[in-house]
């Protein structure tokens, strides 16, 4: 459920919205990270529901001691009005019963707001391509037939690849069993966007082959992918360090050392 | 995931199968789901007269609610708090998962998770949780005790347990800063915090974080005091460290300032053994 933190509540109508998807080295998360930080975007509400694990903390996206203390919760919209840009950043697992009961609450919200379009960050793992797969740049898109129809020259001018769909039994080659659908350690992305099909709704699945592990220059990679068609930023590529970490990417890698151990 | 040192760790992954959900259920699993979805339940018992009135549609009348998670945070309100006044224990959730113990009663389990009020003031509800309670339980024992309180002018505080080894920081802790106080409030939260705000990237989770976030939305002003501790198990000095966070309601709740030996012997191990030989 969406509540505004806002006094007046906003409108998204025309927005695109952009949103992870919880998914293998939380690729989409940290690349939603990135463009909250880097474009400024001021908090319009809280998605407040079970299907979350709970967890809370300090503002993430701290430039100064005094914006540091501020809640901020596993589900958050942020918006950037002159871009008409709104954002849903996940910060926590959804609980493993309840991902179908997340998936109908955001395409549910998703359809009420009024967004123009739909953006789900993602990925998959790696070591499950196959052959074709293998080729070529790790990025793929998938658009659903309603977003298909507007901007299907804009992925055609930008060279991008569609996720393949794979046989359901590698082996056989039965001409019978449709080619299917398959990305693994994707999370809800799959079913968002078979959901997205069967509603009519315009939404696009930009996702990333990768590893658990240290997963910051896939946010990167992801989010200049999203930036050649969206234009946040210009030319992002020539300025690599464009985009801002936020501060709350520090640690990942655990507490200070000992000095003692010198 | 490799790391640094070479060993290579099986990395828990956030990310779910897809494909678990595709397969077909019968009704046998669709029957077992449900009925253990059923018995997870979180359930409220109060005392008659409480229930009473909440039947009659009169919400819980309190201006402070304190939640104590963990043991140090429930043995400091038991050793502080429940000794110096009257106190009635006015209720109790039960909350089953997979961590409970196999049928030993329901005394345990009612032990867990109790709920007190004062005689004299009754505007001050205290609550005690020492059992776990699963990630998907935890937002709806929230919402089930928020619906029996008045919300207007309530205030709530939340004491909290952590280990010192979940802590992150830039520098590397020495071991006498251990135990000590972090705090973090909602935007309701109007006072000041007696100790030092938590610092990014240090998150909070659990039942502190399920209080914060649905106080956050509901805009109630609530704020979480977490110790983090290097001892495992209740001790005395870990207990001594949420002090602060009470003096602050100073003139609702009478803090013993010296408790007895005989209290402090009952809920306190006061020699803290050598974790070096097991």
């Amino acid at each position: 459920m969406f509540i505004s933190s806002q006094n007046s509540p906003t409108s998204f109508k025309d927005f695109t919205l952009v949103m992870p998807a919880v998914a293998v080295g939380n690729v989409g998360q940290l690349a939603v990270d990135l463009m909250v930080s880097t474009l400024n975007m001021t908090r319009a509400g809280y998605i407040h529901t079970d299907c979350l694990i709970p967890m809370s903390g300090n503002n993430p996206y701290a430039t100064c001691r005094g914006d540091a203390e501020e809640l901020h919760t596993p589900a958050e919209v942020y918006i950037a009005a002159e871009l008409k840009l709104a954002v849903l950043q996940i910060r926590a697992p959804i609980i493993q019963t309840k991902s179908k009961k997340f998936r109908q609450l955001v395409v549910t919200w998703i359809k009420a707001s009024g967004f123009s379009r739909t953006v789900i960050l993602s990925s998959s793992h790696a070591y499950q391509r196959d052959d074709q797969q293998l080729q070529g740049t790790p990025l793929r898109y998938l658009a659903t037939p309603s977003l298909h129809k507007v901007s299907e020259d804009a992925f055609k001018e930008l060279g991008w690849r569609e996720m393949e769909r794979v046989p359901a039994f590698p082996a056989l080659t039965d001409a019978s069993t449709e080619p299917r659908l398959y990305i693994p350690g994707g999370g809800i992305t799959k079913g968002l966007y078979t959901d997205s099909c069967e509603e009519d709704l315009p939404l696009a699945v930009l996702l990333l082959f990768c590893s658990e592990g240290d997963n910051i220059p896939d946010s990167f990679t992801l989010v200049n992918h999203l930036n050649d068609w969206l234009h946040l930023l210009d030319n992002p590529s020539k300025e690599p360090n464009k985009w801002k970490i936020p501060t709350s990417w520090s640690l990942l890698f655990g507490s200070g050392i000992p000095p003692a151990l010198f | 995931m490799a790391t640094f040192f070479g060993e290579v760790l099986s990395v828990y992954s956030r990310a779910v199968e897809e494909d678990e959900e595709d397969l077909q259920e019968n009704e046998e699993d669709e029957q077992i789901r449900r009925e253990l979805e059923e018995k997870r339940e979180v359930h409220l018992q109060w005392s008659p007269e409480v229930s009473e009135s909440l039947k009659s549609g009169n919400k819980l009348q309190c201006t402070d609610f304190i939640l104590a998670v963990g043991h140090n945070a429930a043995r400091f309100l038991s050793v502080y708090v429940l000794t110096s006044a009257n106190w009635d224990a006015v209720g109790h959730a039960s909350v089953w998962n997979e961590r409970s113990r196999a049928v030993s009663g329901q005394t345990s389990e009612e032990s867990a998770c109790v709920f007190y009020r004062q005689k004299d003031n009754p505007s001050v509800l205290i609550c005690q949780v020492t059992c776990y309670i699963a990630e998907d339980q935890l937002f709806q024992w929230t919402e089930r005790v928020f619906e029996c309180l008045q919300l207007r002018e309530l205030n709530v505080t939340v004491l909290s347990d952590s280990s010192v080894a979940e802590y992150k920081t830039a520098d590397y802790l020495c071991c006498s800063s251990a135990p000590f106080l972090r705090s973090l409030h909602t935007g309701a939260f109007s006072g000041k915090p007696v100790c030092q705000s938590l610092e990014q990237p240090n998150i909070v989770t659990g039942l502190p974080a399920a209080v914060l976030n649905h106080c956050e939305v509901h805009r109630i002003a609530t704020v979480v005091y977490q110790c983090y501790s290097d001892v495992i198990g209740p001790d005395s000095v870990t207990m001594e460290t949420y002090k602060p966070a009470l003096t602050k309601l100073g003139k609702s709740i009478q803090l013993d300032p010296s408790p007895s030996t005989d209290v402090l012997r009952k809920f306190a191990r006061n020699n803290v053994q050598s974790n070096l030989y097991i």
